[in-house]
């Protein structure tokens, strides 16, 4: 497999099927994966998380190398699956039966 | 064991004696009469936000709002001296639908130097006039300066569009705003151009799901699972009470404490939290721009340090919500049938200066659809038992006053428009 991360961050590469571009994705993903999923990938990026953010955050938000900008991709997976490893203890949100919620408007990065 | 002061009257519902306390019927919320009367005296008559200016940021932007609520669609674009302006969505020719891409029922929003219709090709400039008309000779003195679009009252207020379809309307937005409007004129809502926005069809009356954001008496047993254990059960031993509520008009709001940016024990919140220092209350950093402070009149009106959002309840389907870190939100609630609607809810932030920022906001905006898929689905269920008419009186206490008067000023809108027969132009029960 090609990476696509930053070298520093080649043990996420793994991961690197989170590196999707919007909510839509990221959240259908995460309805998609079994908590055991969801927490592998959560216990591999989340102790990162302050280092990926000193990485990017040394780099223009508007102007990302490809390898940077699927690395602040992966990062939104990460927050997008925190519910469900921190809190539910389940891939959906509990008491939300059919209901959901599209994401019509996002930011371009 | 009150933790914040009333009004001298012992409540706040008593302190506003128009309302009563006795309970609420219902009724309004499951009949299809009475919604086809809302439609007429309330989606007809008041102003209707439809978005925002940052929507049509140069001559020739454009998007389209479907008002099924009010029988119409509206077009609003920036025109070429930089006015915002609103038209009905129609070619004078024959009716066709005149702006839509693929899916005529869809919104759709754009740039172009003038309107085309796809049916015969008729055109209009971006001020409303007819500019050609194909195979014009055919026609039978036809005057093109007679078929301009159509125009609805637009007006902007603080960066915020809205319509207005009562072409018999004189008041202004400002004036229809009253205390609130001119108490939030000067919050940098200009500033905070990061959007995201979120939308959902939801089974139920349009007041039911204003009715679940305008009380938070809900919060500690609906969202428990959203906080850590020893937190949950604290916040439901306290239950909740506002800082403050006043309602003004056909509109009101909620002020209320936020202790959860930052949190005054890191053990409160999820670890990813602690991390990016974001959640649900927005990010715990304030951004670096004018206009924080101090804040807007209406902004915390009883003034209190602890002080962390300020709801209102902008009558009748627009909810803003300005926060203590420096964020807004909007909902708006459109109405599609008498137990149906779409629900629309957008966040807005100072643009991120960095990863670390933009990942703070993803964090908000991700705890904000947690939290409004809950708020959400429990409306269907609720609206079908009121339906079941098994029920019909509702007792509510004093933290949900502004659900009391959003129903009262419903039925106060239905009623007086029954009774004149003819629009009026001021809000009945202000």
């Amino acid at each position: 497999m090609t990476p696509v991360l930053p070298p520093e961050f080649a043990d996420l590469e793994p991961y690197s099927d989170w590196c999707l571009p919007t909510e839509a994705e990221r959240y259908a993903k995460r309805l998609a994966s079994s908590m055991d999923e969801l927490q592998a990938f959560y216990d591999a990026a989340f102790p990162r998380l302050e280092q990926i953010l000193a990485y990017l955050d040394a780099l223009p938000l508007d102007d990302l190398p490809d390898d940077a900008r699927l690395l602040l991709e992966l990062t939104y997976s990460l927050v997008n699956v925190s519910f469900p490893v921190e809190v539910w203890r389940q891939p959906r949100v509990p008491d939300s039966g059919a209901a959901s919620m599209d994401a019509i408007v996002e930011p371009a990065v | 064991m009150a933790h914040f002061p009333k009004p001298s009257e012992g409540s706040w519902t008593e302190h506003y004696p128009e309302l009563g306390t006795s309970p609420v019927n219902y009724e309004d919320s499951i009949s299809p009469e009475f919604y086809e009367l809302e439609r007429k005296a309330i989606f007809n008559r008041t102003w209707l936000n439809v978005g925002r200016v940052e929507q049509v940021p140069r001559a020739g932007r454009y998007f389209t709002k479907e008002l099924q609520c009010a029988g119409t669609s509206v077009i609003i674009v920036r025109d070429k001296d930089g006015g915002v302006r609103g038209f009905h969505n129609i070619c004078r020719h024959r009716g066709n639908k005149l702006v839509w891409s693929d899916f005529p029922n869809e919104e759709t929003s754009g740039t172009c130097r003038q309107f085309t219709c796809k049916y015969h090709g008729w055109r209009y400039d971006l001020d409303g006039s007819l500019t050609f008309v194909q195979q014009e000779s055919e026609f039978f003195d036809l005057d093109k300066d007679d078929y301009g679009l159509v125009p609805v009252q637009t007006e902007v207020w603080e960066g915020f569009i809205f319509v207005n379809l009562d072409s018999s309307n004189t008041t202004s937005v400002k004036e229809y705003l009253g205390e609130f409007g001119a108490g939030l004129e000067g919050y940098p809502f200009g500033e905070m151009t990061q959007v995201y926005k979120y939308r959902a069809q939801v089974g139920s009356n349009w007041k039911l799901f204003i009715d679940a954001f305008a009380e938070f008496y809900h919060a500690p047993v609906l969202h428990a699972k959203q906080a850590t254990d020893d937190e949950s059960r604290k916040l439901q031993g306290y239950g909740f009470e506002a800082l403050s509520y006043v309602i003004d008009g056909p509109h009101g709001m909620v002020s209320s404490w936020g202790g959860m940016a930052p949190p005054k024990d890191p053990s409160m919140v999820k670890p990813i939290e602690n991390v990016l220092r974001s959640g649900l209350f927005g990010p715990w950093d304030r951004p670096d721009i004018a206009g924080l402070d101090p804040l807007p009149g209406a902004v915390n009106p009883a003034r209190s340090p602890n002080w962390g959002i300020d709801t209102f309840v902008l009558f009748p389907n627009f909810m803003l919500l300005v926060w203590a870190p420096g964020w807004y939100l909007t909902y708006h609630y459109w109405p599609t049938s008498h137990n149906s609607h779409i629900f629309e809810g957008a966040l807005y932030f100072v643009p991120p200066k960095d990863a670390t920022d933009r990942v703070r906001q993803e964090l908000a905006a991700v705890t904000f659809k947690e939290y409004a898929l809950q708020d959400g689905n429990t409306l269907e269920a609720t609206q079908s038992m009121i339906e079941s008419r098994a029920v019909t009186e509702f007792p509510l206490n004093d933290q949900e006053i502004l659900l009391r008067h959003l129903h009262r000023t419903a039925r106060g809108y239905v009623a007086e428009h029954q009774k004149s027969g003819t629009p009026v132009d001021s809000p009945v029960v202000r």
